[in-house]
């Protein structure tokens, strides 16, 4: 696909063809920047972040999240939900469904169908304590 | 004559209701079938109006719950469903059964019996698709009522992601009621061509019998690449096939291009008998013959020919070649052609004639306004670049909507309050007829011209809520508020029928004091329509009879 755009900033997009009950929640989101800016943004994207050991981490590497998502660096290595390298880079979480907030990502770890309904993420089930740390955890994820 | 008619009429009542129910149940006679089409398709009408009014509920506001997204999605995949396969078709074949064999001077179809094996394999299509709010449950948690989509694409039908049976009740409904369609199909095309009176050449057709030809091979052609696709999904769904599973080597765009190239005839298949029933009302309310009578026949056929070409502009973005694009944008803006050609006679036949603006005329004007914008917004989105921008937009549920309900279903009441006299004998009520067709002219163009502007501003289709902030939210409140002028209308016609069936005047066998041959005999006809089997020398039998003096066919 090729676009050519005129001038920058951000311009929403929305799934045009009815993909299943997700559907009216799958936002897009362009950001058109400017060279510069934009040879900075590939630069922070292909850094990768210091591997730590917080619980969190520890969590998220033990539990099935890494079937599907990817930190680089770590051994998560899933390919099928959206990679999270660089989680905090984004305004949105869950395809523009809510706001990039430390509130919304417990929530949305905690129950997906709260925020997307039809979203394809399990509820994991995690216990308060493990919540709060893998969120700090993804907190971490610049 | 007439006190035959009144032993007729008086007799059935006479009988229980038991005898006259399994009368009407076994009946082989196209008036009655052709009858019960029709009130089928009100009754369905009915459940496809109610989902289009909670989807629209749904959608008054941004962040609304009034439904749930899982019932979201049933609501329009049953509307969709429901109003095309149950609603639409089963009005026009209605319409097709009880007028074609009389306009024709015949007394019955050319196969009675296929006649109500249609009817009835129809009928079981609309109770399969109803009865999965039931039987779609066929696991925990797997949903009722289908929720696919009318157009169903894949992958959303396979096993995986459509669990349960609801897409198996879908796949049944259609395969029944297509059954049905081709079979009525055939009928009308065997009637049309063997059982017209003597006199009634091709060329001497009235033009509701032509374009009913018409529909009926376009019916045939479009109705099989659907039905071949649905025993392809049951393979795909049940026997380990893979026609439309893109992993396995097959293919999700050749479910679309199947799906479509029954979808877009399909279209046709419904407009040509609305234009039908515009081509009788006119002249009649006119006092004026047709206008360009040879040239209508042409353009009907045109349509029907380039009506088969023109499906993949519903696949504009699916990333078509340059050369297939071409084509299918040349072919949609040449379908304009016929289609405007009969704009113009019908304004033709309406100037300098005597117009009597009772309510089936009203309606027909209104018709050819509104379908005159249906088809300008067609145009636009037959370009493919801007079909890219709008495709799947409210832009285009509005488009389409104009077409069917501002351009079908303003003809298809045009003609119950056109014919409703001769079918039952009695005449409705001019006042409510008049306040029906303000109250849904009102209703209509609150609802689908204010839809456009949403889909310009990027709301597409099919979603169970939307951001506020995004400039749509006033629209869909006043898109919503016309629903309530749309069920008010209805109301109306439903009461106006049904007072004026118990209720209403005698209407005697030609009120409207017109030309086609169905009037000549009683209303309603008996059973065998006409003692002597009538012979014609014009397109206007009657007129002929009425004007010895100055006779038709001296001129045609």
């Amino acid at each position: 696909m090729w676009i050519d755009p005129h001038e920058t900033g951000l311009f929403l997009g929305q799934c045009a063809q009815y993909c299943g009950t997700q559907h009216a929640k799958m936002l897009l989101r362009v950001y058109v920047q400017s060279p510069d800016e934009f040879q900075r943004w590939v630069h922070e994207q292909q850094q990768s972040p210091q591997p730590g050991l917080s619980a969190g981490e520890r969590v998220f590497e033990s539990t099935a999240c890494v079937n599907c998502h990817t930190v680089s660096g770590t051994p998560a290595n899933g390919k099928f939900g959206p990679d999270l390298t660089h989680l905090m880079s984004r305004d949105t979480i869950a395809a523009g469904a809510a706001p990039n907030t430390p509130e919304t990502l417990r929530l949305w770890i905690k129950n997906p169908d709260a925020i997307k309904p039809g979203s394809k993420m399990p509820n994991m089930g995690l216990s308060d304590q493990d919540l709060d740390a893998v969120t700090a955890y993804l907190e971490t994820l610049r | 004559m007439s006190t035959h008619t009144i032993a007729l009429t008086d007799l059935p009542t006479t009988r229980p209701l038991t005898l006259r129910l399994h009368e009407w149940v076994t009946t082989v006679d196209h008036k009655r079938l052709g009858i019960l089409y029709i009130l089928y398709a009100l009754s369905f009408l009915a459940l496809g109006g109610i989902e289009a009014t909670i989807m629209r509920l749904q959608l008054i506001r941004p962040h609304n719950d009034f439904v749930s997204p899982e019932v979201f999605n049933r609501m329009f995949t049953m509307h969709g469903t429901t109003m095309i396969f149950f609603v639409a078709m089963p009005l026009v074949f209605g319409f097709a059964n009880y007028l074609v064999p009389l306009m024709i001077g015949a007394r019955d179809m050319a196969f009675p019996r296929l006649n109500a094996f249609s009817f009835w394999m129809s009928a079981l299509g609309g109770l399969f698709l109803y009865f999965s709010f039931f039987g779609g449950n066929g696991l925990y948690g797997a949903g009722s009522a289908p929720d696919v989509g009318w157009f169903a694409y894949a992958p959303l039908t396979a096993k995986t992601f459509s669990i349960g049976h609801s897409t198996d009740f879908w796949t049944l409904s259609l395969l029944s009621s297509g059954i049905g369609s081709i079979g009525t199909a055939i009928n009308i095309i065997a009637t049309i061509m063997c059982l017209r009176c003597p006199g009634m050449t091709l060329g001497k057709m009235p033009l509701l019998v032509w374009l009913n030809l018409v529909m009926a091979g376009l019916v045939i052609l479009a109705v099989s690449p659907l039905s071949a696709a649905q025993l392809m999904l049951v393979v795909d769904r049940y026997l380990g096939g893979h026609f439309f599973d893109t992993q396995a080597g097959g293919s999700a765009v050749i479910w679309m291009h199947f799906f479509w190239i029954f979808g877009h005839p399909e279209v046709y298949v419904l407009v040509l008998p609305a234009f039908a029933f515009a081509s009788e009302i006119i002249p009649v309310f006119s006092r004026k013959a047709i206008f360009g009578y040879p040239v209508m026949v042409l353009a009907t056929v045109a349509i029907g020919f380039i009506g088969m070409s023109v499906w993949a502009h519903h696949m504009f973005t699916i990333g078509m070649s340059a050369g297939a694009n071409t084509f299918f944008v040349l072919s949609t803006m040449a379908i304009a052609v016929p289609t405007g050609i009969k704009i113009f006679n019908w304004l033709a036949t309406m100037w300098g004639g005597k117009i009597r603006y009772a309510t089936p005329m009203l309606f027909c004007v209104a018709f050819l306004f509104q379908f005159l914008v249906a088809g300008l917004t067609g145009v636009t989105l037959a370009v493919a670049p801007l079909d890219w921008q709008l495709g799947n937009s409210y832009y285009v549920v509005a488009h389409f909507h104009y077409v069917i309900v501002g351009g079908i279903l303003f003809c298809i009441f045009a003609a119950f309050y056109y014919w409703f006299p001769k079918m039952s004998g009695k005449m409705y009520d001019e006042a409510l007829g008049t306040l029906h067709v303000w109250l849904f002219f009102i209703g209509f163009h609150l609802t689908f011209d204010f839809m456009h502007i949403p889909g310009i501003l990027g709301m597409p289709r099919r979603i169970y809520t939307y951001e506020p902030g995004r400039g749509w939210d006033i629209w869909n409140l006043i898109v919503t508020v016309g629903v309530a002028f749309q069920a008010a209308g209805i109301l109306v016609f439903a009461g106006n029928l049904v007072w004026s069936y118990l209720r209403g005047k005698t209407a005697g066998n030609d009120p409207w004091d017109a030309w086609t041959l169905e009037w000549s005999t009683s209303s309603p006809p008996q059973e065998y329509n006409y003692a002597v089997i009538p012979t014609v020398r014009s397109r206007r039998p009657l007129w002929d009879l009425k004007h010895p003096e100055d006779p038709d066919w001296r001129y045609e």
